[in-house]
């Protein structure tokens, strides 16, 4: 039996969880408030992932940067790899909300999209 | 003299809400003055992810959040002047405003909805002994540079205090290619959200320093280094704690204050919990006919909230505008006691609530296992158990009106009842 005590990321609730694997594979979860948490919980302790949140340089523009994201969580260790790419980037208006700036980051089935018109 | 029935101060996610609202409940004759050049507020600057999941059960980036309101209004044919300054407004509802583009007006409105959010508590506020050298900004200004103009701030960073913005920004420095060597926070706790702590902070291994504060600034025309000390209970600095962080720049994410100079010149009377303008159960400050909402009222941790807030200050500035709100019939008082610091509104009139009041209140301490105690006069009429209370976490608290409607008393008051 192994315990593990984090605090759930999904959303501004934070809530603590405390996860119980038993001897046969088995997850028990406490304290969340939602079905997120168990998904949460088996995801952070088998394969992390984030989203990653920055910004690429605009040409021509009135703006100087555009804000993006990735499309899905992006495993944890590759965050500074995706963020040296994203930062080779250059775009020019026009964009749209949801338009994809770098397809399949790292091969990671993870695209980078617009988080704003421009 | 140009006039409106809604007019709108500030175009951030409270005035883009509130509008919004106002014309849903009828109103055609809004305006919205902005002083930044394009709506949505500070969102804009808020690149990182979280926002909207109670509003739209998904969640999105701040400039997300702001592009759904921004094109609704638009979409809505809502009238809206950027660059332009509001100057002055008066109990008689009349507005003077600038811009290069229209020059100066005078605008009269039946309605006004305050919606000037908040601004940064600065290093002047604190008072933070040491040098005066560049290198210093609040945690907010920093955040605009980097995400808005491009501009990496510094190297080597130290955050003092621990609010959402300085670990947003910690984590934002660090995937820039700052090091940020250490946050600060002079209480025995941190004022931001925990899933903010998970992801900002330990992701990146960045050490929390709890009652800890910057005891000195170094550095002529850079900052240096700066010296940290931990703090005794009375926040006083130990001596024989200091260590030295050699650094060239400092985040200060040291609180929010709402940004009233509008409402008291004004002559709105204001909260000295909040801060912000005394409201009713409407969202009407104690000028008849100037509404409040979001950041100007108190400061709120999520926008949702503050969304929700404004879609109620914006539909009452509806109901106002045909004069659909009672003075008349009973009313009560709210009061925060025992371990409550503040509760929005102040006042309640029992007859403008439909179905439900919505409370919005903050703990001063962090209580686990307690109970948030709702008394009428001295009468309980209802307890709500809470798991965990902490002063970075807003309660809001739903309560039916017939929990209320048909009792007599003068004052509600809410108290932390702790566990046995």
């Amino acid at each position: 039996m192994e315990k593990h005590n984090l605090i759930c990321i999904n959303c501004p609730m934070g809530c603590r969880l405390e996860i119980t694997i038993t001897e046969n594979g088995g997850w028990l979860i406490e304290g969340n408030q939602c079905k997120r948490g168990l998904s949460y919980a088996q995801k952070e302790l088998t394969a992390p992932t984030r989203t990653l949140t920055t910004t690429v340089k605009v040409k021509n523009s009135l703006l100087r940067r555009l804000p993006v994201k990735s499309s899905d969580g992006i495993p944890k260790e590759k965050i500074f790899e995706a963020m040296a790419l994203i930062n080779q980037v250059t775009v020019e208006p026009p964009i749209s909300i949801g338009d994809i700036i770098i397809e399949n980051i790292l091969d990671t089935g993870v695209n980078i999209i617009s988080s704003r018109d421009l | 003299m140009i006039n409106y029935e809604v007019v709108v101060i500030g175009g951030g996610p409270a005035g883009l809400a509130a509008a919004i609202e106002a014309k849903r409940n009828g109103v055609n004759n809004i305006l919205v003055i902005e002083r930044d050049r394009e709506l949505g507020g500070i969102l804009q600057q808020c690149i990182h992810n979280g926002f909207g999941l109670h509003v739209f059960k998904e969640e999105l980036t701040g400039p997300e959040y702001a592009h759904r309101f921004i094109k609704e209004l638009k979409d809505m044919g809502i009238e809206y002047k950027l660059d332009t300054m509001v100057l002055s407004l008066n109990k008689e509802k009349v507005i003077h405003a600038i811009s290069r583009e229209d020059g100066y007006m005078i605008i009269k409105a039946k309605a006004v909805v305050l919606a000037m959010g908040c601004r940064e508590r600065t290093a002047g506020a604190i008072n933070i002994p040491g040098t005066r050298p560049s290198g210093v900004f609040s945690a907010g200004t920093a955040q605009r540079y980097i995400n808005i103009d491009g501009y990496l701030v510094g190297k080597k960073v130290v955050i003092l205090g621990s609010g959402d913005i300085g670990l947003i920004m910690a984590r934002r420095m660090t995937l820039e290619g700052a090091k940020v060597l250490a946050v600060a926070e002079i209480m025995p706790y941190s004022g931001g959200l925990n899933r903010n702590i998970v992801q900002c902070l330990n992701d990146y291994n960045i050490p929390l320093y709890l009652s800890h504060t910057i005891t000195e600034i170094k550095g002529r025309d850079r900052v240096t280094s700066v010296v940290i000390s931990q703090v005794d209970e009375s926040m006083k600095p130990i001596p024989g704690t200091e260590f030295e962080l050699e650094c060239d720049t400092v985040l200060l994410s040291v609180g929010l204050i709402p940004e009233n100079e509008l409402s008291e010149q004004a002559g709105i009377e204001i909260d000295p919990r909040t801060k912000g303008p005394y409201v009713t159960e409407t969202m009407e400050t104690s000028i008849d006919g100037v509404f409040a909402c979001g950041n100007v009222v108190h400061v709120h941790d999520l926008v949702d909230f503050v969304t929700e807030e404004s879609r109620r200050a914006g539909k009452n500035a509806a109901k106002y505008v045909k004069d659909l709100i009672t003075n008349q019939g009973k009313s009560f008082n709210t009061k925060p006691s025992n371990g409550v610091s503040y509760i929005v509104p102040q006042k309640v009139r029992v007859d403008n609530i439909d179905n439900t009041l919505d409370i919005f209140l903050r703990v001063r301490a962090i209580y686990n296992n307690a109970k948030l105690v709702l008394k009428a006069d001295d009468e309980v009429i209802k307890e709500y158990n809470k798991k965990h209370l902490a002063p970075g976490e807003m309660e809001h608290l739903v309560l039916p009106k017939k929990l209320f409607a048909d009792k007599d008393f003068d004052t509600l008051t809410i108290e932390v009842k702790e566990a046995n």
